[in-house]
């Protein structure tokens, strides 16, 4: 704890430090995240290459940031989370394949993850869409960026953070998937919205 | 091209590199009102986090120059030409241009991937895009640029649709209520609603994205549809999306409805969302290249 927020460090070297966490918790990261969207995904499961660094006991963040290059080095102008749900198809496959230990993402994620979150031992955390600039203004350096063929935003970028937050922890170590249950009850919810609202319309 | 009409770009460049910056970087007036508003009726525990973040985004990215979010989308400009503005096709070709700087200056993240090669083209352009639509508006002698820049989260919800007349404005309930259900809550809510209606899916869904940019606070002047819009606006709340889909009694920001006349045996819908960071701007550029700015106030961020 650091000013009462809770930070996690990476790599995690200890899996007792993630499973501590529940769903609905809020952490702040420090340490090494490495983003990876739906192309990077699609490379390392579907075309089988290797990830080009060692990705064990890492973050893996789903986010295409805005980067600027000046003279050698990189500056993050605005980074976000994307749409993780999109990632879906490959992530179960990818914690088993890579080790990483903690997501970073937007919307939650399926059943596969959480499956795959709780055998190994990862958790997946929301970082508020849209906060960019609140993500940049978390990282302190960016160390290198791999796969630049990829284009900006779906490369891999590699940063180092401090305090990067907040997280809001929906899938726990146990499998436990806070998202799977908010939309659950959106779909219990719906019969009803669509019925009361289909009544109240008048026809012509 | 003649010295004075280098001149007369490189002048409309220069607006629109402000215009495209500032929209990236700002949201306009009506979004931070509605904000606020939401902001202070939210209940949830994770909603007041989630608009506390949202709002230290906001200032930070005023503080620090940077678009709001990185995620700067896919440049549509809608644009009004005036019959006697004297630079159409200049202002045109200098969208074109400003669009190519602003990412080159790291105002915008490069977002066009050509489909066929599957590549990024780097520049913000590429077949048909910028998206520029056109229209003339008669007897004035301004035009009116209107940009929305349509990310890809918050346009993943998009859909068209038709259905029989049979189920006319009932259909288009169920399938406004569905859609949000399934697709809103990864679409960074809270978000816009835009409704299209008419009689073929291209024309619903190209008048659902004008909704979308309807003033926020805005009703349509027919009766039956400002109703609709109120009413839709309190269900698809009752969904309990809430910010960021976490629940919450603020998912939904505002719907607004756009129609056309339909044909006798089609009633089309379109659906466009927009998410909690509306990155819209409407700038006014004069015969004299004076300017002004109709959807922020404090003015173009140099």
């Amino acid at each position: 704890m650091s000013n009462g927020k809770k930070i996690i460090y990476t790599p995690v070297k200890d899996d007792s430090v993630l499973e501590e966490l529940r769903v609905g918790d809020v952490i702040y990261l420090t340490g090494i995240v490495v983003t990876a969207r739906d192309e990077a995904h699609k490379r390392v499961i579907e075309e089988n290459i290797p990830p080009p660094i060692d990705l064990k006991g890492l973050a893996l963040f789903h986010a295409g940031p805005i980067m600027v290059k000046t003279g050698d080095s990189w500056q993050c102008i605005a980074i976000g989370p994307t749409t993780s749900v999109r990632m879906e198809y490959y992530e179960d496959k990818f914690i088993e394949k890579t080790g990483i230990k903690i997501i970073i993402g937007k919307g939650g994620m399926g059943p596969r993850t959480a499956e795959a979150c709780r055998k190994h031992k990862v958790i997946y955390t929301i970082f508020p869409g849209g906060c960019g600039v609140l993500g940049a203004s978390r990282i302190v350096k960016v160390r290198g960026v791999e796969w630049p063929d990829l284009g900006m935003p779906e490369a891999l970028w590699i940063l180092e953070v401090k305090e990067f937050g907040p997280l809001i922890v929906t899938i726990d170590t146990r499998g436990e998937n806070l998202t799977e249950k908010t939309l659950e009850q959106i779909k219990i919810l719906k019969e009803k919205v669509r019925r009361e609202a289909v009544e109240k319309v008048q026809l012509h | 091209m003649s010295a004075e009409l280098e001149e007369t770009k490189s002048r409309l460049v220069q607006i629109l590199l402000s215009f495209i910056k500032t929209t990236a970087i700002k949201l306009p007036d009506d979004v931070l009102i509605k904000l606020r508003e939401l902001m202070s009726a939210e209940s949830s525990s994770y909603g007041k986090f989630i608009y506390e973040a949202m709002m230290e985004n906001i200032n930070l990215a005023l503080i620090r120059n940077a678009p709001v979010c990185q995620d700067t989308g896919i440049l549509e400009f809608f644009v009004k030409l005036g019959e006697n503005f004297p630079y159409k096709s200049l202002l045109l070709s200098a969208i074109k241009d400003a669009t190519i700087e602003a990412t080159k200056k790291g105002y915008l993240r490069p977002n066009v991937v050509d489909p066929v090669t599957g590549k990024n083209t780097g520049n913000n352009t590429g077949p048909k895009l910028p998206w520029i639509e056109v229209e003339l508006e008669p007897n004035v002698d301004y035009a009116d640029v209107v940009l929305y820049l349509a990310g890809g989260g918050s346009s993943r919800p998009g859909r068209a649709i038709v259905i029989d007349p049979a189920k006319g404005w009932r259909g288009l309930v169920e399938f406004v209520v569905d859609t949000i259900a399934e697709y809103g809550p990864p679409a960074c809510p809270p978000i816009v609603v835009g409704i299209g209606v008419g009689p073929t899916a291209e024309i619903a869904a190209s008048l659902s994205k004008k909704a979308l940019l309807r003033p926020l606070g805005s009703r349509s002047s027919e009766p039956f549809i400002a109703k609709l819009e109120e009413s839709l606006e309190k269900d698809l709340n009752k969904l309990n999306i809430g910010p960021q889909g976490l629940g919450g009694s603020t998912g939904v920001i505002a719907v607004h409805i756009e129609y056309a006349g339909r044909h006798p045996a089609t009633f089309a819908v379109g659906v466009s969302t927009a998410c909690w960071a509306l990155r819209k701007g409407w700038i006014r550029i004069k015969s004299n290249l004076s300017y002004e700015l109709l959807s922020h106030s404090g003015g173009l961020i140099e």
